[in-house]
């Protein structure tokens, strides 16, 4: 691999490290600080499981962040992931809350607004509103659990001793689960930006499991956590314990197990899968911050016991992390690439062409879209996605679903399917079928995605998409997955 | 006792320590009580010997025990949240035994004179003080097991300790309004005090129980 790639993946495993580092001790901390697990075996169990949870699940919370803005130069990936580690590392200076999840939301929006790319707004809301979400549902489930906790220990009359032994054992287990958690969850805040540049290609173990090349880049992400959890957490895990509000260790336990249901909800694509298939609505794969989990969970504790031992102060700088640290971020990131563009030359996005050529505006007709209005703006080519918007609004009124139908076939992403590429893909991956039904367009070149796309499906189903509902989801991101890889093969310049 | 797991054996293990350590207080306050009724019957006997040997034997079992455990407390780094009242807590119920050797040490030394019309004061005093001191030790052993029952117990000792002032009160009354010589009347009251330390003592462990359980609860 090249070392240029190296050097730019480094700021994604900085912000690793500080996240092992810090997130850690949400997880440990307690158990920790208060010494009843020892620091190396919260560390094995932490790194372990980290980075389990990173390749094994890592990949759902990480599609939402992609859709948030597609980050396509690795310079400007590394830029991101750069800006939403400093800022993380400056606000946690400055000792003010910061999240990994908040920062690198920032970052993303910066990157999008210097490259003119478009913020989707549906993606935004939905983050943030799991913001909001994930702490208020870290206190709902440790409320009712450490109640319930209570009256188990009151019937089952323990022995100290006893209930000291079963507590240190529920943490470790607790405190893997979190890990895991952890891993699936913000994995995406570490490498989700280093997605859609990934260098890394998919290979077979034995022909029977395909190690991805997303899992490939999760698994140094989470190697990186697991740097981070050995060289620094021990100072944080000592620190954590008694800061919100002094707990038992089995009101530790208690926190932990909130904190990491919490994160396995937003991340479980497995989880999403069986509600959706059950008919029931299903929960948005986010990655949220671990820490406001944590609070979260101590809050509603508290609360019920009373209220009297919270330092409500707290609260207000979460809310005011909400806002301050992804805008930070957003202005840290914009600057930096401003520099790393303009000083030392980098390509920090690649740029996406905008334009209605015939094909396009056939599409338009056939789907209904107000192609008369858009006339206008035929055979014209747009620079960046927001440039060629502003000229679509500046010609007629669209809705949001009908704007996005526009921007889609408008996107300009040639292809070639060169007999000479097609002789280096990754056939297991795809599947003889796909395989027989990309083989059968060689020598042809596409101007569109959606050209290639509709070519395959009509020579094969198994290249369709089923229909848009959250139990065809991980089908379809399969599918998607497997465009995306055709994209990035066998694309040419303009 | 139910089987655990082989992981959770050591943990077995101490707690029967503990177990065994409380049994060891609840012993030493029958062998005192039977040692006074012995001493009020007989006087310094060889069985009277016997018994204030037999405190003595129980006093350094207690204090190996004490050891064992506290020692096993800090390597184990166990319950690192309430160690420290633990240790307290076994460092004053051991000093119990302490005082129950230290008195019959002083019945063997000192050879109080008793008259016959103090005996029945006095033995009432001795089992109150006894009680209080078993109670004390159930409570500790409610500390252990079931949070829920320390108040209980804590309460009955509170009892047995006003019950026992008021005995040594009237006891001592009773001494200095008596004919006996000052001199006599001055060992009484000393001996009466000595084994009503065993209340006080007993109340002050419930005491700081009460604030153990609190913590325990939080």
């Amino acid at each position: 691999m090249d070392v240029v790639v190296l050097l730019f993946l480094t700021s994604g495993l900085f912000l690793g490290w500080s996240l092992g580092a810090n997130d850690a001790a949400n997880v440990f901390g307690t158990a920790v600080g208060t010494r009843m697990v020892q620091f190396t075996t919260a560390a094995v169990v932490c790194s372990i499981f980290v980075v389990l949870g990173a390749v094994l699940s890592g990949s759902g919370a990480a599609h939402t962040l992609g859709k948030l803005g597609s980050v396509n130069a690795l310079a400007g990936s590394f830029m991101a992931a750069f800006s939403a580690a400093l800022t993380v590392y400056w606000m946690t200076r400055l000792g003010l809350p910061v999240s990994t999840s908040q920062a690198i939301v920032g970052a993303i929006i910066g990157w999008n607004l210097f490259s003119g790319s478009i913020t989707d707004t549906n993606a935004l809301f939905k983050i943030l509103g799991t913001w909001v979400a994930c702490p208020l549902l870290a206190g709902l489930i440790a409320a009712p659990l450490y109640k319930l906790t209570r009256i188990f220990l009151k019937r089952a009359k323990f022995h100290l001793l006893r209930l000291d032994a079963y507590t240190r054992a529920a943490l470790i287990f607790a405190g893997a689960f979190g890990s895991y958690s952890l891993g699936a969850n913000n994995i995406a805040n570490v490498m989700g930006v280093f997605v859609p540049v990934s260098p890394f290609t998919d290979f077979n173990i034995a022909g029977m499991l395909t190690f991805t090349g997303i899992q490939q880049l999760f698994l140094i992400g989470a190697v990186a956590i697991g740097v981070g959890v050995f060289t620094y957490s021990k100072k944080v895990m000592l620190t954590v314990g008694d800061g919100l509000m002094p707990l038992s260790p089995v009101a530790a336990w208690v926190v932990v197990i909130a904190h990491s249901i919490v994160l396995f909800l937003f991340a479980s694509e497995g989880l999403e899968h069986l509600l959706a298939s059950g008919g029931l609505p299903t929960i948005p794969l986010v990655p949220v911050s671990s820490s406001q989990a944590v609070v979260g969970a101590v809050i509603g504790i508290g609360l019920l016991k009373g209220g009297k031992n919270i330092q409500w102060k707290i609260l207000g700088s979460i809310g005011a992390g909400w806002v301050t640290t992804p805008i930070i971020s957003a202005v840290v990131c914009f600057v930096a690439l401003f520099f790393l563009q303009n000083v030392f030359n980098q390509q920090v996005y690649r740029e996406v062409h905008y334009s209605l050529m015939p094909a396009a505006m056939d599409k338009a007709v056939k789907l209904g879209l107000p192609a008369e209005d858009l006339k206008d703006l035929e055979s014209q080519t747009f620079k960046s996605a927001s440039k060629f918007r502003a000229a679509v609004r500046k010609q007629t009124f669209l809705s949001k679903p009908q704007e996005s139908k526009v921007l889609y076939y408008a996107e300009i992403s040639r292809t070639s399917i060169t007999p000479e590429v097609l002789g280096t893909i990754d056939r297991d991956w795809l599947g003889e079928e796909r395989s027989k039904a990309l083989d059968s367009l060689s020598g042809r070149t596409f101007t569109y995605k959606w050209q290639l796309s509709e070519s395959l499906s009509a020579k094969s189903d198994l290249w369709k998409s089923l229909k848009e509902t959250t139990a065809n989801k991980t089908y379809n991101k399969q599918i998607k997955s497997k465009l995306d890889y055709l994209h990035r093969t066998f694309a040419i310049d303009d | 006792m139910s089987k655990s797991p082989a992981l959770f054996r050591k943990t077995r293990i101490l707690e029967g320590q503990i177990d065994e350590f409380l049994d060891c207080i609840t012993e030493a306050g029958l062998i005192f009580q039977r040692a006074i009724k012995i001493y009020l019957e007989q006087g310094a006997s060889d069985e009277f010997a016997a018994s204030t040997k037999q405190s003595n034997e129980i006093e350094t079992h207690g204090d190996n025990l004490r050891r064992i455990i506290e020692t096993q407390l800090y390597e184990q780094t166990l319950i690192p949240d309430l160690r420290a009242d633990v240790l307290k807590l076994l460092e004053d119920l051991d000093n119990l035994i302490n005082i129950i050797q230290a008195n019959c040490y002083r019945f063997t030394i000192e050879v109080p004179d008793i008259p016959p019309e103090y005996h029945k004061d006095f033995m009432d005093l001795t089992e109150t003080v006894v009680t209080c001191v078993d109670t004390v030790v159930m409570s500790a052993r409610a500390f252990f097991r079931n949070i829920e029952a320390v108040r209980d117990h804590n309460s009955k000792v509170m009892f047995y300790e006003t019950e026992a002032d008021k005995i040594s009160t009237k006891l001592k009354t009773k001494a200095f309004r008596s004919d006996l010589p000052k001199v006599e009347k001055i060992h009484l009251r000393y001996f009466v005090e000595r084994i009503d330390e065993l209340a006080n003592e007993a109340e002050d462990i419930a005491d700081s129980l009460a604030i153990f359980t609190i913590k325990r609860s939080i």
